[in-house]
């Protein structure tokens, strides 16, 4: 597939000198996901299980048809998959919904590679239960392997909440064997998969995980939408996080029922037109094909990574990455500075913590410097920032 | 080029690569204030030493950028041996000429006045005030006494 024509679905890009690599903090919006948005709000524009009129009618069929697309992305049933304000908002869900749970002394498995939202949720739930907070020991690299999480889990361990692609480092961690050994133990497994959905194959039945979560606005879609993915079961026991409208079946003056998953966790008007719009960009992303999004990233990432490697003044904290993203820092040279010389010349890459405290402090550095790519990155692209880079460095550096 | 070459003047470069007043003294008489930006790990101390309603000393230390680090740097010599209320004046007037607000142009903010570039880069505007807020904060009264 030619991606260069890709280009011009996306007219932020045809904003002068805009260089756009923070796709890992969200991504672009095609125009097909904004016209599906504004095509819903001009010509539907009805609220969803509720009136018997028509455009009502209209506006459930369409939002649940979006929600099998959404589903079958990850190769999950429409029903396990409940929509929220976000990732992080569907790891609160998580954290709440497993609360009853966790008793004294259980262990939660989460590791320094986490972004804050697969991280503060566990710590407050570990606070509140009298729970123990347990770190996967990570490799010299950075990294979560089988046997060093191996290492951690017990008899004890009752959740295991681990990042599938570290928005940091882009590794991707071994989550099919994890869950393996987890779910022998009993543990439930909640996968943190914003960064991954949207570079490679994501598929919940191979995983095996009672929950998985991810956001639209990484992905390609609006932002203000996430998906909780939980297994049947799971969503079935689990009592619901919000009460109101919608999620009820039957309520009386003493009494109540409610709906069965999905419903069951989404009261009140849901984001239909993000809905409609994140299952467009599904579409978008299964028409190019994932395999391409994932080889096209690889390469801007390699192709950028050797330049980088072969700069003096450069530190790099991912060299060995399978993913689309590079950390970086210019040796002596604070992040922010950096990237203000950078955002001058229309480079938008992110400097900071990246929402991850505890692997600022792994890594030994307040910030760092990260360039993510995409499908509308170009090599040429590429080179611009690497030549950036250097005159940033020399800017600061030379006497 | 020239835009940024007003943000990282010589002054500033100067400071932040030899920062004055640099270190915080293991002494009570002098009152301290500590912030941290979440957003980016800027982390600033400044430590005040008042006496008779005079700053006699200010003593600074920290990690980030130039700019935050550079104007804590400055701050600690440009408000050393004013009244507090005059350095506070002054501290109100520098952020108003950061902001690209209306300030009092007849106050001397000698190296301080390297800042006013910050202005044309509002993501920036936290990096150059927060070593302010702090010293604020260590002469206001009753605030915050650590
Ligand atoms: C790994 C990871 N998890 C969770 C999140 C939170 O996603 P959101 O801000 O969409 O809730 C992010 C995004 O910043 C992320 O990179």
């Amino acid at each position: 597939m030619d991606l260069s024509r890709l280009r011009d679905d996306f007219p932020l890009l045809k904003r002068k000198h805009i260089r756009y690599f923070d796709t890992a903090a969200t991504s672009l919006t095609p125009r097909p996901v904004v016209a599906r948005m504004k095509d819903y709000y001009e010509n539907l524009s009805a609220n969803v299980h509720r009136g018997v009129y028509t455009l009502s009618h209209e506006a459930t069929e369409q939002y649940e048809a979006a929600r099998a697309t959404i589903a079958r992305f990850i190769n999950a049933f429409p029903e396990e998959c409940v929509f929220t304000r976000g990732a992080s908002g569907a790891l609160n869900m998580v954290a709440l919904g497993l609360a009853e749970k966790i008793a004294e002394g259980d262990e939660i498995v989460v590791s320094e590679l986490e972004h804050h939202s697969n991280f503060l949720p566990w710590l407050h739930l570990a606070k509140k239960r009298r729970a123990k907070l347990v770190f996967v020991p990570l490799t010299d690299e950075g990294r979560i392997t089988t046997e060093n999480f191996a290492s951690v889990l017990t008899e004890r361990t009752k959740i295991v909440a681990l990042t599938h692609v570290s928005n940091v480092l882009g590794y991707t961690t071994p989550v099919e064997e994890i869950t393996r050994l987890a779910r022998e133990k009993e543990a439930y497994v909640v996968i943190d998969a914003a960064q991954s959905v949207p570079h490679i194959p994501v598929d919940v039945k191979r995983i095996g995980c009672d929950f998985l979560v991810f956001s639209s606005h990484k992905a390609l879609g609006p932002t203000g939408l996430g998906v909780l993915y939980g297994k049947k079961e799971r969503l079935e026991e689990m009592d619901p996080i919000e009460y109101g409208g919608d999620m009820v079946d039957l309520a009386e003056k003493d009494h109540a029922t409610w709906q069965d998953p999905p419903i069951k966790f989404e009261t009140g008007t849901p984001p239909i037109a993000e809905v409609l719009g994140f299952a467009e960009a599904v579409r978008y992303m299964e028409r190019i094909g994932r395999a391409e999004i994932k080889r096209h990233g690889e390469n801007l990432r390699a192709h950028t990574m050797e330049k980088l490697r072969a700069m003096e003044g450069v530190t790099i904290h991912n060299e060995s990455t399978e993913g689309s993203l590079i950390s970086f820092n210019i040796d002596g040279v604070h992040p922010h500075d950096a990237v203000t010389i950078l955002d001058s010349e229309g480079f938008a890459l992110r400097a900071g913590h990246h929402c991850a405290q505890p692997l600022m402090a792994w890594l030994s550095v307040p910030a760092t410097l990260r360039a993510s790519f995409y499908i509308y990155n170009t090599i040429s692209e590429c080179d611009g920032l690497v030549e950036a880079v250097g005159r940033a460095r020399d800017y600061f550096l030379s006497p | 080029m020239r835009k940024l070459d007003n943000l990282y003047r010589q002054i500033i470069m100067d400071h932040y690569k030899n920062p004055r007043n640099k270190g915080i003294p293991d002494d009570d008489r002098y009152r301290k204030e500590h912030i941290r930006n979440p957003s980016c790990g800027d982390d600033v101390t400044i430590a005040t030493l008042v006496e008779e309603g005079t700053v006699k000393d200010i003593r600074q230390d920290g990690t980030g950028c130039s700019i935050c680090c550079a104007s804590a740097s400055v701050l600690s010599e440009l408000l050393e041996g004013k009244t507090v209320a005059d350095a506070l004046r002054v501290s109100e007037n520098y952020v108003d000429m950061i902001m690209g607000k209306p300030f009092d142009e007849a106050i001397a903010f000698e190296d301080a006045l390297a800042f006013e570039g910050v202005k044309d880069f509002p993501a920036r505007l936290k990096c150059a005030t927060i070593a302010w807020k702090a010293f604020d904060a260590t002469v206001k009264d009753g605030e915050n006494d650590e």
